[in-house]
């Protein structure tokens, strides 16, 4: 194996890895914030990704797509906020799992309904179509090293914003102590719903980027959840910090995993069982990540509160 | 004297820059109620949950009937004989106030993997759970939800769960607290026979129970023990006044 | 207002009235459904007793499922092929009998509710959920990628196993067999809740710092419960692969794990039959609204949303005018 298709690999871990920080931020500062599990972040991704491609199908611009699929998932995120979640934050937790999944369910055949079952395509813009060649003689996609890019950018962004900002000092009190910011004359429930929007905008990005590489279809949002979830678990729910190492982590094990697994079993297996041992390994590869983390930190590696 | 039945030696617990306990070490001998007092924050919970083994301490060991128990989980520390009562009120409010005193039955028995037969037709267990009622005047009451309970009615079913274990030693957070005058007389009638099975060490700020039943008393400020003694020796005891009263001696 | 044993005949009889008036008209179909019913209502119940009496809100119950499905598939796809099953040290013979299958879907889903819970109990609230959900994808994604066992088609069972003395392919004698399972397990569920056992695995959810302090571990109990919870579930995946005659990857789903909650939310949480009203009325919904519009997943999450926000304690809470149960 070469090391170009190994640097190759590593990049695209990073790629996978950025997207899924995207979505982690929202979830993990959305239950840090508000103490609220929420399933339907996947629904959100996915509205970014319809929104922008039905955009760019129709201006054939990527950036209005973009900029639509940001506008049109912190709507969606506003709006559900003020209708359902709402009535949540002090609610079970098993309440918040099934408003959510029933949300998830509404969002799911509501798209369905308008945009009907067939995959749509998002295209990767002109502009950023086509490999590059980087140090080294590596050939790589500049779309993917763009998304790399951008996801390192709201990484800093959201740590500008928590770290040095009013409303991130906001943030950061709500989730000690709800009623002492309350007495401090903060909006609490304004604060809340520019949290959820935000996070709801981040998610809806990451569908309308990745919907660029994968097809925009219903049910795209809740793997991707799923993954989220995972790396908060890992990183600590509620820390940042721990969702971009979880989200890291998570990206590089995945696509790692699936290359090199099936290669390690062939040095001492027949080549077709080792690539079926391999492969099944590697598609389990970070849920035990997840459980060494578990074991050895029970509430992840930046957690606070189990 | 006797060996202490559960002693403290040199406890140490700080939170950050905060030392809750500091140095704390207290003996509970047979036969004695050994009240605990000292102003609010003072770290009275903080040294019960260390006993208890809901916290860990930083340094120094708990000692229980002889045996080191600092390591020990709760569950094995009330095994051991410990039974406590909670400052705010640990029920299973959606059950009744019978299945709340079974738990402690329960316990006692060390047999809690039994699947089939009711636990309200176990005869053994229900004598036990029910007599502990008895004791504390809700037999009556037995078969009402813990939720309809009064708030002084809770307080006695806690005592209740912690008599069903039978325990070597009771350690009890504020019992009085918030109970009128008329429950708190009760309360202490109660308590002051209640030390011939097994010595009390009280958590109390009711400074008239505190004075009627305690053979000892050990007053605790910012985390340190300022004194130990007798109910006279603390009254005339001038660090105490300064500390606990803010008097100047 | 019904007490909640009434309550609790009365659907059973409803069930049994229904497939009787199906049998009387001959329509076989109806049968059928009932037994789906009365399958996922059998795995509703064995999820009540980790969620309803121990408070763990799993996520990932379609492990079990998934599980006793595929250990239905896996026995009676090597007793239709002759093949033998290598089990690494020792290879055995597939099986397309019954009760053989039910103890293995038991034992096998019972381990795996084993290892599953000795992981995440030892994290509570959220944590839980996420990571059991993140096991259910675990299982999910090697189902899919062991071709083996038919990776994502699935594996098809050509005929359906057999039970000693009934013809199995018959569908009333089929939902014989899932009712009276379903009773054996609602039995043993309220066998459970009264037990020394359900006592304190109750009081455990409510207020665990009291169960330390009289003596008893939340993790052991909850362990147990868990244990108890999955192979129950398992077993019901057995039998559903069965009514399927297929079993596939999306046994494992993470929708599914969540409509199992949906089932007992519907019905009430905790409550004894709550999750055999909640299956009833979801294989009911899923065949008109799903006869009427192809989108009726909107409803049921309309409904969901109605239940959660309005009717706290489901059906069971309105008709018994109570939220909570208690017994
Ligand atoms: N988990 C914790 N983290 C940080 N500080 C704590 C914690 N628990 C207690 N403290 C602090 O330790 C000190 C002692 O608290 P503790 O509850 O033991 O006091 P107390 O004597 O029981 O008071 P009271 O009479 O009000 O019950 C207090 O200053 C409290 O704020
Ligand atoms: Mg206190």
């Amino acid at each position: 194996m070469s090391l170009i298709l190994i640097a190759e690999q590593v990049l695209n871990g990073l790629q996978f890895g950025v997207m899924l920080f995207l979505m982690a931020a929202g979830l993990t500062l959305i239950f840090g914030v508000m103490g609220l599990i929420n399933l339907a972040h996947g629904s959100l991704y996915m509205v970014g990704a319809f929104a922008a491609a039905a955009v760019a199908g129709a201006t054939g611009s990527f950036l209005l797509a973009l900029a639509a699929a940001l506008a049109a998932a912190a709507l969606a995120g506003v709006l559900i906020e003020i209708l359902v979640i709402r009535r949540l934050y002090r609610a079970a937790h098993l309440d918040q799992v099934l408003a959510t999944f029933a949300l998830i369910l509404i969002f799911s055949e509501g798209t369905r309904w308008v945009f009907g079952s067939f995959p749509l395509f998002l295209d990767v813009p002109d502009a950023l179509s086509g490999p590059i060649t980087l140090p080294g003689g590596i050939q790589y996609p500049v779309y993917r090293l763009t998304l790399i890019g951008i996801g390192l950018a709201v990484a800093l962004g959201l740590w500008w914003l928590t770290a040095r900002t009013r409303i991130g000092i906001q943030i950061r009190a709500g989730e000690n102590d709800r009623e002492m910011i309350a007495a401090l004359g903060v909006d609490i429930s304004r604060l809340y719903t520019i949290v959820f929007a935000l996070g709801a905008a981040l998610a809806g990005l990451a569908g309308a980027l990745v919907g660029a590489i994968q097809s925009v279809q219903v049910g795209m949002g809740e793997p991707v959840l799923i993954l989220a979830f995972v790396v908060i678990v890992i990183g600590g729910i509620g820390s940042i910090k721990g969702a971009f190492i979880g989200a890291l982590l998570v990206g590089l094990t995945d696509t790692l995993g699936g290359i090199f697994l099936p290669e390690l079993f062939k040095l001492f297996m027949p080549a077709d069982a080792a690539s079926q041992t391999g492969s099944a390994l590697a598609s389990m590869a970070i849920y035990i990540l997840m459980s060494l983390v578990l074991i050895w930190r029970p509430s992840g590696l930046f957690g606070a509160r189990a | 004297m006797s060996d202490p039945i559960l002693s403290t030696h040199n406890l140490v617990k700080a939170f950050g820059a905060l030392t809750a306990t500091d140095d704390v070490s207290i003996d509970l001998f047979p036969g004695e109620i050994h009240a605990l007092i000292g102003p609010n924050g003072a770290g009275k919970s903080t040294l019960i949950a260390q006993i208890c083994g809901g916290l860990t301490p930083d340094s120094g060991r708990v000692v229980l009937q002889g045996r080191d128990v600092t390591q020990d989980s709760t569950a094995v520390r009330a095994r051991a004989g410990l039974g406590r009562t909670f400052q705010i009120s640990a029920l299973a409010m959606e059950d009744t106030v019978l299945e709340n005193a079974l738990l402690g039955a329960l316990g006692a028995s060390h047999r809690p993997w039994r699947f089939w037969r009711k636990a309200l037709s176990d005869k053994a267990l229900c004598e036990r759970a029910l007599s502990a009622l008895e004791r504390v005047g809700l037999a009556d009451d037995k078969d009402r939800r813990t939720s309809e309970l009064s708030h002084g009615q809770r307080r006695q079913l806690e005592v209740a769960v912690a008599l069903t274990l039978e325990p070597r030693a009771f350690l009890m957070d504020e019992p009085m607290a918030g109970l009128g005058t008329g429950g708190s007389q009760r309360l202490i009638g109660f308590l002051d026979g209640l030390r011939g099975e097994a010595p009390i060490l009280l958590v109390e700020h009711d400074m008239d129970a505190v004075f009627a039943l305690a053979d000892r008393i050990s007053v605790l400020a910012s985390g340190q023990v300022i004194a130990t003694g007798t109910v006279d020796e603390i009254r005339r005891d001038p660090a105490v006044r300064e500390a606990y009263l803010g008097e100047d001696a | 207002m019904i007490g909640e044993r009434s309550i609790t005949l009365v659907v059973l009889g409803l069930l049994l009235a229904v497939v009787a008036w199906a049998l009387v008209v001959d329509e076989p179909f109806t049968i059928t459904l009932a037994t789906r019913a009365a399958i996922l209502a059998l795995a509703a119940v064995g999820l009540n007793i980790a969620l309803g009496i121990g408070g763990m809100v799993s996520l990932g119950h379609a492990v079990f499922f998934g599980l006793g499905g595929y250990a239905m598939g896996i026995l009676a796809y090597h007793a239709q092929s002759f093949s033998a099953l290598d089990l690494g040290l020792v290879s055995v013979a597939g099986t397309k009998s019954m009760p053989v299958i039910w103890l293995v879907a038991l034992g096998v889903s019972a381990l795996a509710a084993l290892l599953i819970g000795l992981l995440s109990l030892r994290t509570s609230g959220v944590y839980f959920i996420m990571i059991t959900l993140a096991f259910g994808q675990m299982f999910y994604y090697f189902a899919i990628s062991w071709s083996a066992y038919g990776g994502e088609d699935g594996l098809s069972i050509y005929v359906r196993n057999g039970f000693p003395g009934l013809n199995t392919l018959v569908p009333i004698q089929f939902f014989g067999i899932c009712f009276a399972l379903l009773c054996a397990a609602l039995f043993l569920n309220a066998r459970l809740r009264a037990s020394p056992f359900g006592l304190a695995l109750n009081a455990a959810r409510q207020v665990p710092a009291r169960i330390e302090t009289v003596g008893l571990t939340p993790f052991r109990l909850k362990l147990v419960a868990f244990v108890i919870s999955g192979a129950i579930t398992g077993l019901a995946g057995a039998l559903f692969a069965d009514l399927n005659r297929f079993v596939s990857p999306t046994m494992f789903s993470w929708q599914l794990s969540g409509e199992l909650i949906v089932l007992i939310v519907i019905g009430g949480v905790g409550r004894l039959i709550g999750p055999v009203i909640g299956a009833c009325l979801f294989v009911a919904l899923e065949h008109w609204l799903g006869g009427l519009t192809e989108f009726w997943h909107v409803y049921l999450g309309a409904i969901l949303l109605g239940i959660v926000l309005f009717a706290r304690g489901g059906i069971v809470g309105l008709l018994t005018g109570r939220e909570g149960p208690h017994v």
